[in-house]
């Protein structure tokens, strides 16, 4: 074996162009990212211009007032300037550039900037309910809108929520992901038309999901809004969306595994059961966790369903149970401060809420299918261990004990 | 293969034949796929039966009002006057308003999140801004109404004195003067469009994003290689390429926009009338409507705002089938070879 791979490499059939450095010319490399002392220069000269120039015209020179109008002058004689100054030693192509790279800039700032603003603003004004610990741990059953904050709290739809959202994924987990396994592992006409109604079905307004359940269930049946009936509201709702994300991820899964699989003769069963969901498996824990974080925050299905109650009801088949976000609603639609204040507080729970989801939901769905951690690696690397071990003794008894060599790759799987 | 030859010499077709491949699934398999099969068959008849449900008791509405139900402007079921002209026009106008704020900066913002920043800190960028997608609405509606409302008012104002000459941003009172009271801007149109805007831009910034990156490579060295500036090279390829993504997602922001209810509804003041004037007080949108009606409502009422919800699904089904379709052309079309 190794002498016909030595005699190979020094008769080599094709010559091979072959790059070494001294062929490459040496070169600055071109940066397309970053910026020189002189565009820092351009940017807050013209920066701080144009607030000097907005303070005069505001007040001094022109009959105008108010911090947005500022903002507007400053902010377009900012482009001006920026402009002309970058225009003294560059030409038009660059100064188009310079400006788009601006407004592009500044549109992410505007942006991100208020995004981030809404959830500090309401985790800022939220913050007054929640310093009291009986915001958490009491209800609303005995507290009226003139009580202090300190008496009074949301644990009944706290747990409202938790409920709701409980049943809602009892339904949703089992359908969502059998129907998605449905569209990709069996397939057929009917899963097309599946697919279809459950990529229509995502359009479906959530307030029409609620009216569907008032109408279908609490004026048909029940006679009587209940938890159950917002569950299965919020069901109706993010069913769509688990069943639409969860094909997605299913679709990930390389053919090969599959096919792999087969060839090794198992049943179609057995293939979905050891090798799709397994590599799947943080893909689907995602889309569940997102679907979820969305059935908690939606308001409007649970407005015509659940119905309001300031009593802790643990009970979802009778009686009326509200939720966190339905509670918000509640506490604002009252004059009295307090009243807004603990709305703020409970839309702070529930951002809260929804916001560790998303992070879990990150923590876990950051990979493709397929890619493991390292405990996972080394895991599967003791496995494989296990079996050329179990292998070896195997071969071992059968074969006489002069003729036995350990397998190469033993050595490999051990360093 | 073995060739049979006859008497004459002439090669006959071989007598190999394929193998009739029969696969009988075992039972495993067949309760699997009977499993499988019911589930799906169980999402589909949920759905279908929202469909059918929401579909037979709007025509009992629909067949009362006939065509004038789209032209209607009041809102009266028990007197049989009923219909979604105005209601489906302050929908409309909302999520318009929407999207004139949400387009520049989810346009902007994708585009920096894909050409401009990179490293560490664009990773952190797209978590923030997928984070914020997963935010509550009511959280936004709370936000809008306690606190822009209270800082737009003046730009309302602003807008309003300053492009009077322009029919939708002049105010008005009834005697046809011009309104500069404050409390004749608030719960207008253009505050819910604001707030709705601001609540779908994450949703259109993922999808114009992905686009984005998408533009190939090869392409994007050829421009920079041809000397084009940075500008020049997103104008010449990242723009052609996403344009698909950028109407998609646009559009997939407006299905979400029309279909908005709990923000619109704290923000507005509900009017059944058709307001041109965007920035004076008072709209309606047909999720709002029926937030607002269905405790009232008689079996005929809650009939007829079916039938609004009825088509207020058609319409946001329209866009997101157009939509989708639109983001799954561009995806097969924009791959180079490169």
């Amino acid at each position: 074996m190794a002498e016909s791979a030595q005699l190979t490499l020094e008769q080599p059939r094709t010559t091979l162009p072959s790059i070494t450095d001294a062929d490459v010319p040496e070169g600055p490399r071109r940066g397309v990212r970053g910026y020189t002392p002189r565009q820092l220069f351009d940017l807050f000269g013209s920066m701080l211009g144009a607030v000097a120039l907005a303070t005069l015209l505001f007040g001094w020179f022109l009959p105008l007032d108010g911090p947005i109008g500022w903002f507007v002058v400053a902010f377009v004689s900012f482009l001006v300037l920026y402009a002309l100054m970058v225009r003294t030693d560059a030409d038009r192509q660059e100064v188009a550039d310079r400006v788009v790279t601006v407004l592009i800039g500044s549109a992410g700032v505007i942006l991100i900037g208020a995004l981030v603003f809404i959830v500090v603003y309401t985790l800022t004004r939220g913050s007054e309910a929640m310093f009291h610990w009986n915001f958490l741990t009491q209800t609303m059953q005995y507290a009226g809108p003139l009580d202090p904050l300190s008496v009074g709290g949301i644990m009944h739809a706290i747990v409202g929520t938790l409920i709701q959202i409980s049943i809602a994924l009892v339904i949703t987990v089992p359908l969502g992901i059998g129907t998605a396994v449905y569209l990709n592992e069996v397939g057929g006409r009917f899963a097309r038309f599946v697919r279809t109604v459950s990529d229509a079905m995502t359009a479906l307004p959530s307030i029409v999901a609620g009216l569907f359940v008032y109408a279908a269930l609490i004026q048909a049946v029940t006679k009587e809004r209940s938890g159950l009936a917002a569950a299965i509201a919020i069901t109706v709702m993010m069913m769509p969306i688990v069943v639409r994300s969860a094909d997605v991820v299913l679709r990930l899964v390389p053919q090969n595994l599959r096919e792999a699989s087969y060839a090794l003769g198992s049943s179609r069963w057995s293939t979905v059961w050891h090798v799709v969901l397994p590599t799947a498996r943080s893909g689907l824990v995602t889309a569940v966790i997102l679907g979820t974080a969305r059935g908690i925050g939606e308001t409007s299905p649970v407005l015509l369903t659940s119905g309001i109650t300031a009593a802790l009801n643990t009970n979802p088949l009778s009686g009326p149970m509200i939720s966190l976000p339905l509670q918000v609603f509640d506490f604002v639609r009252s004059p009295e401060p307090t009243m807004v204040a603990r709305g703020f507080g409970a839309a702070a729970v529930l951002l809260a809420l929804v916001l560790t989801l998303f992070l879990i939901a990150r923590a876990l769905g950051g990979k493709a299918p397929g890619e493991l951690s390292d405990r996972q690696r080394r895991r599967a690397l003791e496995a494989s261990k296990r079996d050329l071990d179990r292998f070896t003794i195997r071969a071992n008894r059968a074969a006489p004990l002069d003729e036995f060599e350990p397998p190469a790759s033993l050595e490999k799987v051990t360093a | 293969m073995t060739l049979v030859l006859d008497e004459a010499g002439l090669a006959l077709a071989a007598p190999d034949k394929a193998r009739a491949i029969n696969v009988l699934p075992g039972l495993t398999d067949r309760i699997f796929r009977t499993v499988a099969y019911a589930a799906g068959g169980i999402t589909v008849a949920i759905m279908v039966a929202v469909g059918l449900f929401l579909s037979l008791r709007a025509s009992t509405a629909l067949r009362v009002a006939g065509f004038s139900f789209l032209t209607q402007r009041a809102w009266a079921p028990e007197h049989q006057i009923f219909g979604v002209g105005a209601v489906l026009f302050g929908t409309v106008t909302i999520a318009l308003i929407a999207l004139a704020i949400s387009l520049p900066l989810s346009l902007g913002t994708a585009l920096l999140l894909s050409e401009v920043v990179g490293g560490r800190l664009r990773g952190v960028l797209v978590t923030l801004v997928d984070l914020m997608a997963a935010v509550p609405s009511i959280v936004f509606g709370l936000w809008g109404v306690y606190f822009l409302q209270a800082e737009i008012i003046p730009v309302s104002q602003w807008i309003a004195t300053s492009f009077s000459w322009i029919p939708v941003f002049a105010v008005t009172n009834a005697d046809g003067s011009s309104a500069t009271d404050a409390s004749a801007f608030t719960s207008s149109a253009f505050i819910a469009g604001i707030v709705v805007g601001l609540m779908v831009v994450p949703t259109q910034t993922s999808i114009m994003r992905e686009a984005f990156t998408r533009a190939p490579i090869g392409e994007r060295e050829g421009a920079y290689a041809l000397g084009a500036t940075r500008w020049g090279m997103i104008r010449t390829v990242v723009l052609p390429f996403g344009t698909g993504g950028i109407i998609g997602g646009t559009m997939l922001g407006l299905g979400r926009a029309l279909g908005e209810t709990i923000a619109v509804y704290m923000i507005i003041s509900p009017i059944f009338d058709i307001n041109w004037q965007v920035l004076k007080t008072g709209s309606n949108s047909v999720s709002a409507l029926i937030a607002l009606r269905y405790g009232e409502a008689s079996d005929f009422g809650l009939s007829a705002l079916m039938a609004a919800g009825l088509v207020l699904f058609v319409l946001t089904l329209i866009v997101n089938f157009t939509a989708s379709s639109i983001v799954a052309r561009s995806r097969s079309g924009a791959e180079s070879d490169g």
